[in-house]
């Protein structure tokens, strides 16, 4: 569905002080069809510069896509036809009528009008927004607008459907109902779906498959359970007494597979394969000195340790610095 | 095209249909001109020996000329909102010819101007003398459309490029108010009462030759000294603003 091969894009910033943005640095992907791909990343990391090109919306500075089919560059026109895209802020008009934008994105896709109504009312009875079509749409609730979103970016039922953070905003049992809606999507009507996601919890409910982008650059792929076993085991918390930590840290540093020690007052961490088989050796040993383990946490490997491992940052930490930047 | 077109053409006439009073609005500043300025002006045009029919002949058409200038450059405020909303990006992500999305809403703009041209004529006529032609009025109303065309491809090309509510109108009012005063709008800028550098700057101004043809076109004054230049600059003003208009909506990350 989807090819990519070294996407760039570079952005010449305003103002005297001039210079270049490198927003995306070369992008390799590949979508099959039917698969639900996240396209995970802090804010800033190209993200969305990526998903405009992949889209028509921008064009690359290097490198060739072929989208549903068609290339990205000599065939614009065909890849608009194929595809979907529900962008991140929307893109309802606040003073139209649901019907009304339904109806009018049918037939901008060269749909008749009797068709371009008919699969307007079908996506509404599918997406829950029954008895909306003669709303404005900026009476709509926040999660009634994005299913609106998702139905106008249907409208014409692509093959591919791109989602630009799709939950972003909402409260969290619309956002439940939305990931409903988009597995449902896949699962009855085989719609390939590539989101982009910041949200961790997302990434790992809704994908089959992850794209990690950082700076510009993808630094990952595969299953959310195939990364996270990149990342070697769980990670143990132990609270101690603060004078006693160094003796405790030194005691699980001989934990068979015991790495990442760090002490911090009376808190010893650690990763080890298995943190359930771990723990009671490690209680006995510390017993046997003398330590009283005062608190205990075992966290299985989350996709935010996925990044911490591939990038040497959390996914939080990311987000902070490229709001400072 | 044709059909993508009408597409965003009916959904920008439907919009307006919807909230007429914005059209209302529209005209409020022309008649607020041709009730309180347009009396004083025939009186004093009445002390230079015309008549009181001739000085409103002077000023409906001229009236007509500024609704179409202030009214139609600032639609551009309208395509921001709609880039605000993603609404722009929604519809440029689909097959829809990009030169339609401009043609849409530059005739439904266009419409908009004649049909508030008419009210104003209409309401001119009702309480003031006035002697136009039939004729007159129509191509009056024509060139109405073309003006309208115009300032609109302008004010959306501009809008587009610039992409911000704070500059936008800063520029279109340091643009516009040099151009109103120049084009002899609430007074013909004649060789004879004008100084002669105003005249000649006054000659530099396109518009000062739409509101030219405007004013003849309305008095039935046919001939082609009358007519010839300002329908060249109107025709001249249209095609240019068309075709930057249609460039900067056929550009990328537009």
């Amino acid at each position: 569905m989807i090819t990519a091969r070294g996407l760039e894009r570079r952005f010449r910033r305003k103002g005297r002080t001039g210079g270049e943005v490198h927003a995306v640095k070369g992008v390799d992907l590949d979508v099959e069809a039917g698969e639900l791909v996240g396209f995970l990343g802090p804010n800033g990391a190209g993200k969305t510069t990526t998903l405009r090109m992949l889209t028509t919306l921008l064009e690359p500075t290097a490198g060739t896509a072929t989208v549903g089919g068609c290339d990205l560059l000599e065939d614009p026109l065909g890849v608009r036809k194929r595809i979907g895209y529900v962008a991140q802020g929307g893109g309802s008009a606040p003073e139209s009528k649901v019907a009304d934008e339904l109806e009018l994105q049918g037939r901008l896709y060269r749909m008749s009008k009797a068709d371009a109504i008919a699969r307007g009312a079908e996506l509404a009875e599918q997406l829950d927004l029954n008895g909306l079509d003669q709303r404005l749409t900026k009476t709509l609730s926040g999660g009634q607008r994005r299913r609106l979103d998702i139905a106008l970016g249907l409208i014409h039922s692509p093959g591919l459907v791109f989602l630009d953070e799709p939950s972003t905003g909402l409260d969290p049992q619309s956002r439940a109902n939305l990931w409903d809606h988009i597995r449902r999507l896949r699962a009855e009507q085989g719609v390939t779906v590539f989101l982009t996601t910041h949200y961790l919890d997302e990434a790992d409910a809704l994908s089959d498959r992850l794209i990690v982008i950082d700076d510009g650059r993808i630094v990952a792929e595969g299953t959310p359970d195939a990364l996270k076993a990149r990342v070697n085991g769980d990670r143990v918390e132990v609270g101690v007494d603060p004078e006693q930590a160094t003796d405790a840290a030194e005691i699980a540093g001989r934990l068979a597979g015991a790495q990442e020690l760090s002490v911090d007052g009376g808190e010893v961490r650690f990763r080890v394969p298995r943190g359930d088989v771990a723990l009671p050796e490690l209680l006995r040993a510390l017993d046997a000195k003398g330590i009283a383990m005062l608190s205990v946490q075992v966290h299985r490997p989350t996709l935010d340790d996925v990044f911490l491992t591939l990038t040497g940052r959390s996914l939080r930490e990311a987000e902070e610095a490229g709001r400072a930047a | 095209m044709l059909r993508d077109t009408w597409l965003i053409f009916r959904r920008d006439m439907l919009a307006a249909l919807r909230n007429p009073t914005w059209v209302m609005i529209g005209i409020m500043q022309p008649l607020l001109y041709l009730f309180l300025f347009g009396p004083l002006m025939v009186r004093t045009v009445q002390d230079q020996g015309l008549t009181e029919t001739a000085g409103w002949m002077l000023l409906t058409p001229a009236l007509i000329a500024q609704l179409a200038l202030f009214g139609s450059s600032f639609v551009g405020f309208g395509l921001l909102a709609e880039y605000r909303s993603g609404v722009v990006e929604r519809f440029r992500v689909t097959p829809v010819s990009r030169v339609a999305l401009l043609l849409g809403k530059v005739l439904a703009n266009a419409l908009q101007a004649v049909v508030q041209a008419v009210l104003i004529i209409v309401l001119a006529a009702l309480v003031f003398p006035l002697d136009a032609p039939v004729g007159g009025v129509l191509l009056c109303l024509a060139i109405v459309f073309l003006l309208a065309v115009s300032l609109a491809s302008c004010s959306y090309a501009l809008a587009l490029t610039l992409k911000s509510e704070e500059t936008f109108p800063a520029l279109l009012n340091a643009v516009l108010i040099p151009l109103l005063l120049l084009s002899g709008i609430l007074l013909p800028i004649t060789a004879g009462r004008a100084p002669d550098w105003l005249y000649t700057v006054s000659r530099i101004n396109p518009f000062r030759h739409v509101v030219d043809v405007e004013r003849n076109s309305f008095g039935g004054d046919f001939t082609m000294d009358a007519l010839f230049t300002g329908s060249v600059v109107v025709l001249v003003m249209a095609v240019l603003s068309l075709w930057w208009g249609t460039r900067t909506f056929q550009k990328e990350n537009a």
